[in-house]
């Protein structure tokens, strides 16, 4: 188990090597940062002087190692735009995505899964149809039409919760949180709802997939065949059975959540990450970019390696021995 | 092949979201002929016009069914304009992703070894790391237009292709005839060709399908936040994220009908999408 | 009580498909005693595991018994609800699989796959149930079965996993178990060993047995009688020296010639010609007639009738009793 973990821990390092290569040769090798960062009516001199400030005279390579190095320390650089720590910068509007991404992915876990169940155990029922036709709505509708719908829905027309912002938070170390009053678990509803249906959509689809395949399975059969109540072959056996795909994609997609979060929090003005990235893409604010981008790689990562590492607490085969990966 | 119909005609959703494909695409297609206005000749605008909610009578006589934007554009005229350009975009990015993750998918099948572990380690890393993140890095870096789009949204699809395309080599593969095939001298090219490209079809035609909807529904998204095409060629999503701002103040068809538009050919394609997979899944069939 | 444990009269199941109606179970009429060993004999396909499952209820959709009679000591399982029938499934007549890598659930411990058993029909304590568990592993030969509860599957070898799925099937000491292929899965020396241990564990609780396989070798080892089936009909049944001495049915005999043990060495062995019938499109007589030797026009115009019970053979041409 312990040789197991240290080999997804070096194979999570490189990973991360590889991305911020991939992040900075991407974001920095194309296009001219300079033009964005000082006047086209500057002097040469003024130019040159920026230029060389910002390091963007050295060789690329150059430019690539000391970034690397100022990483390893935890210095992801300026925000060209605002002149800023860009790891405070981040740091600042990350909690605001944690906590909407977390709502959200539980908001599907815990409605889609049982739905899902369902509709793969009665797969024919009306009801089952019903749930089937939410999920393939959830999958194909994009999530910045929902948002739009939730708006204009609960906000403008029932004037229920409120259309956009945070509201307010409660301190806890150090950091604001909204779940912790009634009020700011208004301003989160329709935005979590929103970036959450999605994750509704892939969990209902896997859950049912897994509980039809499971449903035919002789272990099924075998504990019908000794009177289980269906019941119990649902919550002990088949919930058991689906759990491992379904961890799977929970983690992956809490990454992938923190992405789609862009669009989420553009619509809603949620002050996270998201919003963040779209406005350092709108003025070409470079170190923000790659810092973000950064970030959420090592988040991505992270969450693969403790997938991972939950797929061999799951199942119970993976334990001993090490997993290809 | 009548066989196959016959299958699909038992889901009667399924043939209606195909009709409603074949619509909306001959709509699209046929829009400089059937839409009442040209929404882009600045002669025809009015901005007297603009805002004007469904029904409204224009100043040029013309009774416009779904209202009219922010521009005084007839809003039916321009959501035909609108599919046109988002259809062109899914499309083309659908094609060239599913060209290069085939390509891929099969060689890295084909060739084994290092050419495989290389490609498929990038693709499943691809895989795992969200789609929008990388057209949305892409569209900033390369700017804004439509070949830049595409390659934005190419970029952030043909993995799926690859995946699909080597899982259903790999199995193809592994079968005997195919063995045999490679045992007897013919050249490699013809093995691709008559076994094991026709065995990946129906799982690429499938993931094709849900591809190009996905690429309308991602091309909409960064339009949407401003970093699609330039607006003097709007498609879909810049049409709703115009009306966006208009929504607040109760008018709200300038972005309700772009979107219901967007939704209805989404929805389509991808139902035919589903009806295909399951048709194609030999462990559903009864 | 009197009468038969078990009485199948006439039982048919069929599976609708796309394709048309599968008459996998057509007319099968047997009785079984208290105690009573059975084997049920066929080829795969021939409709015994179907007949198996039809009993306690589990047929996979979309089969579903049409038509005829289960009765378990008085009480009828045809028409049964749901819920009464379950009442029954593991506590009076149980079930052991094939495969016992793909019946058990890989990611439970065989303690609580075994306590969700025991706790389906009675109210007792995690603790009483475990004690029942690790008593009735015991019982089936697995050493150390109070530590071994907290093991999965998987830390099993192929014949302790099914002496678990026997224990399973034990646990309420039911009056019936219905074996479909149980050492099918198994290594051959295990396979003698569970068949000794089937033999007596039913021997010494009166437990009946329904022993479903294909192979005529192993029923004849086990059962009291023998039932072979072919194409969803019983077509010879009675005591098992009787059948295996002078089969009546040339398809009884075409078994038994295909029997490696039966041979003389370096004698080749004698295939039944042909394969097994699709059961979507029977011949309008008797199944079995394009492939059997002693078919005349009758066989291929008219189905054998029933011939009154005892010795059965269905059969236009039966073969003489030696």
């Amino acid at each position: 188990m312990l040789g197991y973990v240290i080999q997804r821990l070096l194979q999570a390092a490189l990973v991360m090597l590889a991305m911020s290569a991939l992040v900075f040769v991407g974001v920095y090798a194309i296009g001219n940062p300079i033009d964005v960062l000082i006047s086209p009516d500057a002097t040469q001199d003024i130019r040159a002087a920026a230029i060389r400030y910002y390091g963007l005279d050295l060789p690329l390579w150059q430019q690539y190692l000391a970034f690397l190095g100022r990483l390893l320390q935890g210095d992801l650089g300026r925000s060209f735009v605002l002149n800023m720590p860009v790891l405070d910068l981040v740091m600042s509007r990350l909690p605001a995505t944690l906590e909407l991404a977390l709502a959200s992915v539980l908001i599907g876990a815990f409605i889609g899964i049982p739905l899902g169940i369902y509709a793969g155990y009665r797969p024919n029922s009306p009801l089952s149809r019903g749930i089937m036709a939410v999920s393939v709505l959830g999958f194909s509708v994009p999530t910045f039409w929902v948002g739009l719908i939730l708006i204009l829905t609960f906000a403008v027309n029932l004037g229920w919760l409120p259309a956009g912002n945070r509201g307010p938070t409660v301190e806890v170390l150090g950091v604001g949180w909204s779940f912790l009053t009634w009020e700011g678990l208004q301003y989160l509803a329709l935005p979590a709802l929103n970036l959450s249906l999605f994750k509704l959509a892939m969990m209902i689809r896997l859950a049912r997939a897994g509980t039809r395949e499971v449903m035919l399975s002789d272990t099924v059969k075998f504990a019908r065949a000794a009177g289980l109540s269906e019941l119990t072959i649902l919550r002990r056996h088949v919930l058991r059975l689906i759990s491992i795909p379904l961890v799977t994609v929970f983690g992956l997609e809490f990454g992938s959540t923190l992405a789609f979060a862009v669009v989420t929090e553009t619509i809603f003005s949620w002050p996270g990450v998201g919003k963040l990235i779209i406005d350092s893409i709108t003025s070409l604010d470079r170190p923000v970019m790659v810092g973000y981008l950064v970030l959420v790689a090592f988040l991505f990562v992270t969450i693969n390696l403790i997938v991972d590492l939950s797929y061999a607490l799951l199942d119970p085969r993976l334990r001993r021995g090490g997993r290809t990966a | 092949m009548t066989a196959f119909w016959n299958e699909y005609r038992e889901n009667w959703v399924a043939v209606i979201a195909l009709a409603v494909v074949v619509v909306v695409v001959s709509a699209a297609l046929l829009a400089p002929w059937i839409a009442p206005q040209d929404p882009y000749d600045l002669a025809n605008l009015d901005l007297m016009d603009a805002r004007r909610p469904p029904g409204f009578v224009g100043s040029n006589g013309y009774v416009h069914w779904l209202g009219t934007d922010a521009q005084g554009r007839d809003l039916f005229s321009a959501i035909l304009y609108g599919l046109r350009i988002s259809l062109q975009m899914g499309v083309a990015a659908g094609a060239v992703a599913l060209a290069i993750g085939t390509t891929l998918g099969i060689l890295a099948a084909q060739a084994g070894g290092k050419i495989e572990q290389a490609i498929m380690r990038v693709v499943d890393l691809q895989l795992s790391f969200p789609a929008i993140l990388l057209a949305l890095v892409l569209v900033a870096v390369l700017g804004q237009g439509k070949v830049p789009l595409v390659i934005a949204l190419v970029t952030a699809q043909y993995a799926y292709f690859a995946r699909t395309a080597y899982g259903a080599a790999t199995a193809e593969r592994q079968k005997d005839y195919v063995e045999a095939a490679r045992a007897t001298p013919l050249p490699g090219r013809r093995v691709v060709f008559r076994h094991i490209l026709p065995n990946c079809l129906p799982p690429l035609i499938v993931v094709g399908t849900v591809q190009v909807a996905n690429a309308i529904a991602l091309e909409a998204t960064l339009s949407f936040l401003g970093l699609g095409l330039p607006p003097t060629e709007p498609s879909l999503g810049m049409l709703i994220a115009n009306g966006f701002q208009y929504m607040m103040s109760g008018r709200t068809w300038i972005s309700v009908y772009p979107g219901i538009a967007l939704i209805i050919l989404i929805v389509a394609i991808n139902v035919v999408g589903d009806q295909l997979r399951d048709q194609f899944n030999p462990r559903l069939r009864r | 009580m009197s009468g038969p444990l078990l009485s199948v009269r006439d039982l048919r199941t069929h599976f609708l498909t796309r394709a048309g109606v599968v008459k996998a179970v057509e007319g099968v009429s047997f009785a079984l005693d208290r105690g009573e060993i059975l084997g049920l004999v066929g080829e795969s396909g021939s409709g015994k595991s179907v007949t198996g499952f039809s009993l306690i209820g589990l047929v996979d959709p979309p089969g579903h018994i049409v038509g005829g009679s289960i009765r378990f000591d008085g009480q009828e399982l045809v028409g049964l609800p749901v819920q009464e029938l379950r009442r029954l499934r593991g506590r009076r007549i149980a079930m052991v699989f094939q495969d016992p890598a793909a019946t058990l659930n890989p990611v439970l411990t065989i303690g609580t796959q075994m306590t969700l058993a025991v706790r389906a029909h009675d109210g007792v304590s995690e603790r009483a149930a475990r004690d029942l568990a690790a008593r009735t592993l015991t019982r089936v030969g697995i050493p150390e079965a109070a530590a071994r509860l907290d093991a999965y599957p998987h830390e099993f070898s192929g014949g302790m996993r099914q002496r678990v799925a026997i224990a399973t099937a034990l646990l309420h000491g039911p009056d019936l178990i219905i074996a479909d292929e149980p050492t099918t899965a198994l290594d051959v020396s295990i396979q003698a060993q569970i068949l000794a241990e089937m033999r007596a564990l039913a021997k010494e609780s009166g437990t009946a047995l329904i022993w479903i396989s294909h192979d005529l070798a192993t029923v004849s080892s086990l059962a009291d009688r023998v039932l072979v089936m072919y194409a969803g009909r019983i077509v010879e049944s009675g005591p098992v020296g009787a059948v295996l001495r002078a089969p009546l049915h040339p398809y009884t005999r075409g078994l038994l010639d295909s029997l490696p043990a039966m041979a003389a060495p370096g004698q080749r062995l004698n295939q039944i010609p042909g394969s097994t019938p699709s059961l979507l499109s029977l011949p309008p007589g008797c199944p079995f007639a394009p492939r059997c030797p002693r078919a005349t026009e009758i066989c291929r115009t008219d189905p054998p009738r029933v011939e009154p019970p005892g010795r059965l053979a269905l059969c236009h041409h039966p073969l003489e009793a030696a």
